[in-house]
């Protein structure tokens, strides 16, 4: 996909002559994925950067157009793969809006421990890569050795460890086990104490703060005129945050803050990431001690979730649903209607906007990408800033390609 | 989660408002004629500062649907947390709707996806370029007439060899 010189060009280009042109990407280490920036330079100081995507764009929205409810979550998890769980929860809370579906209060719990852990996979990942970019590589190896815990906890619950497409209409594929919990309690217990010292490793680094304070600054307006979300327009001091704000699935009853900061720098992000790692332990840690017994799936008489193999083969309404939703021509019965549903995922407002004609089917499932609106901010933040600093706003942003171009 | 104040002053403000309430979402069809207008008075007015999204649906196979294309405008405000869905329909040969983007940075790339994608043309954004697609592509994608499969577009791309790349 080339850009056309014209995209770069300005009225003023005759008497800059030592003005210089540089590719960034697609293929390039710090742009963890493929995403491409061409970046036009004044010695080493940064003038303008012209973000160039979609070499990952794979249709994921058509797609949704042709797979059904339950089937298009697979697709989700390729939406954002750091936190594939935070997807499945967005897109079939999403689903259950438009159906007008109340899940169980043991589902909600379920889907509310997933989903806070997705964010800490997701927020470890993403400050381990900012550090790795600027230098510090063993704050990344402490962040990848809990992921990999967090993995085990996934592959415990469903099977997968990194594509999950762990939810169903009305509840989730499986229901949480003694393991898992026990799992679960063993992380929230350890991982205090590697935050720790990975604050110690961080936090007071002069290479660290030198790279990261006062790089990339976003204003509160501008994060908001901008369509930012998440901890992005948090470290902004944008006070949103859809968990307080909207309270969806188990949140209203936990105690927890939002994290929030004022200097909108790389710095600033780099902390509300930190700080929001450990608001989810505390509501992990709640959550899974409250964690409410009873079905985890919907009853059979709503008839969107397959029902227990007991059900099916001891009750005749078990055994008409499971046909029923296992029958290509049958399914569940969607509204002809658009919906709007949106969680806080760990980049900032996930929504799908989607739109039913009746059929299992979505005829338009539009999907809001924290990602894409982000790195539309890139250009503003990196202006004036030298050419090592585009991997630290770049990390900092949490860019990733398959959400970013889906 | 809309306040009924806010749509006290946008039906007082504005003829021809078509309201209508599903899952507690309030949304509102806006006549063509009046968008110019209204999204200016939403986000001065009422406080809609945050463009939540800006997407289409191509209403070509939707049972009793009477136009082609619905824009959606999600919008929600930072101090009330109010929300609010404005939809624009617009119809075959003129697909023009005045651009967002001096009101909401943030419609940029929004708007830009949506003319990639459904072929609305943005009147007044500033770099109305494809941007998930290739430049030389011609066809909307996401549009009902579009095959899930393509029509081949990509056998139709110059093949660059080694020398002349």
């Amino acid at each position: 996909m080339p850009l056309e010189p014209a995209t770069l060009a300005s009225p003023h280009d005759d008497a800059q002559d030592y003005v210089w042109t540089l590719n960034f990407g697609p293929q390039h280490p710090a742009t963890h994925t493929t995403l491409r920036l061409v970046l036009k330079l004044d010695g080493e100081r940064v003038i303008d950067a012209v973000p160039d995507i979609g070499y990952l764009h794979s249709g994921f929205e058509k797609i949704g157009e042709s797979l059904n409810y339950n089937q298009y979550v697979t697709v989700t998890d390729r939406m954002n793969y750091i936190s594939p769980l935070a997807n499945n929860v967005a897109w079939h809370g999403a689903v259950e809006r438009l159906l007008g579906l109340e899940i169980t209060p043991r589902c909600k719990y379920i889907r509310t421990i997933v989903a806070e852990l997705a964010r800490i996979s997701d927020h470890l990942l993403c400050n381990g890569a900012v550090g790795l970019d600027v230098g510090a590589f063993t704050y990344f190896l402490y962040a990848f050795n809990r992921r990999e815990d967090l993995y085990n906890i996934f592959e415990c619950l469903c099977g997968a460890r990194f594509t999950n497409s762990y939810t169903r209409t009305g509840g989730v594929m499986h229901d949480a086990n003694a393991e898992f919990v026990e799992l679960v309690r063993k992380f929230v217990k350890s991982m205090p104490k590697t935050l720790d010292d990975m604050d110690k490793l961080l936090n007071r680094n002069k290479i660290f703060v030198d790279r990261t304070k006062g790089v990339g600054i976003l204003s509160k307006e501008e994060a908001t005129n901008r369509s930012c979300t998440g901890p992005i327009a948090r470290a902004s001091g944008v006070t949103r945050d859809l968990r307080k704000d909207e309270p969806y699935l188990a949140y209203k009853d936990f105690d927890f803050q939002v994290c929030c900061a004022t200097a909108g720098d790389c710095f600033a992000r780099y902390l509300v990431r930190n700080a929001e790692i450990r608001e989810s332990l505390k509501i992990v840690a709640q959550a899974i001690e409250n964690l409410p017994s009873g079905p985890v799936n919907v009853d059979i008489g709503e008839r969107t979730a397959i029902p227990t193999k007991q059900a099916v083969y001891q009750t005749i309404e078990g055994c008409i649903s499971h046909f029923e939703l296992t029958m290509s021509n049958r399914g569940f019965e969607v509204p002809s209607e658009e919906s709007y549903a949106a969680i806080e995922s760990p980049n900032g407002e996930l929504g799908f906007y989607l739109v039913g004609d009746g059929s299992e089917v979505a005829y338009r499932a539009r999907c809001r990408p924290p990602s894409f609106i982000h790195f539309s901010v890139f250009p503003q933040l990196i202006r004036g800033h030298t050419l090592s600093d585009v991997v630290a706003v770049l990390g900092s942003l949490n860019i990733i390609a398959a959400e970013l171009d889906r | 989660m809309t306040q009924s104040a806010t749509l006290d002053k946008l039906n007082a403000a504005f003829t021809g408002l078509a309201v209508s309430e599903f899952r507690s979402q309030t949304r509102v069809v806006a006549p063509r004629e009046s968008a110019g207008a209204i999204f200016p008075f939403l986000k001065k007015e009422c406080g809609f500062d945050l463009l939540v999204d800006v997407t289409c649906v191509d209403y070509l196979n939707f049972r009793d649907a009477k136009d082609r294309f619905g824009l959606v405008y999600l919008l929600a405000s930072t101090t009330t947390n109010e929300r609010l869905t404005i939809r624009v329909f617009v119809n075959e040969p003129d697909l023009t709707v005045p651009s967002v983007t001096p009101l909401w940075g943030g419609a940029d790339w929004f708007e830009r996806e949506v003319y990639d994608m459904f072929g609305i043309i943005f009147d007044g954004h500033p770099d109305l370029r494809r941007i998930l697609m290739p430049f030389e592509f011609e066809a909307f994608p996401l549009r009902k007439d579009y095959p899930l499969q393509g029509r081949g577009e990509r056998h139709n791309f110059p093949v660059l060899t080694r020398n002349r790349g």
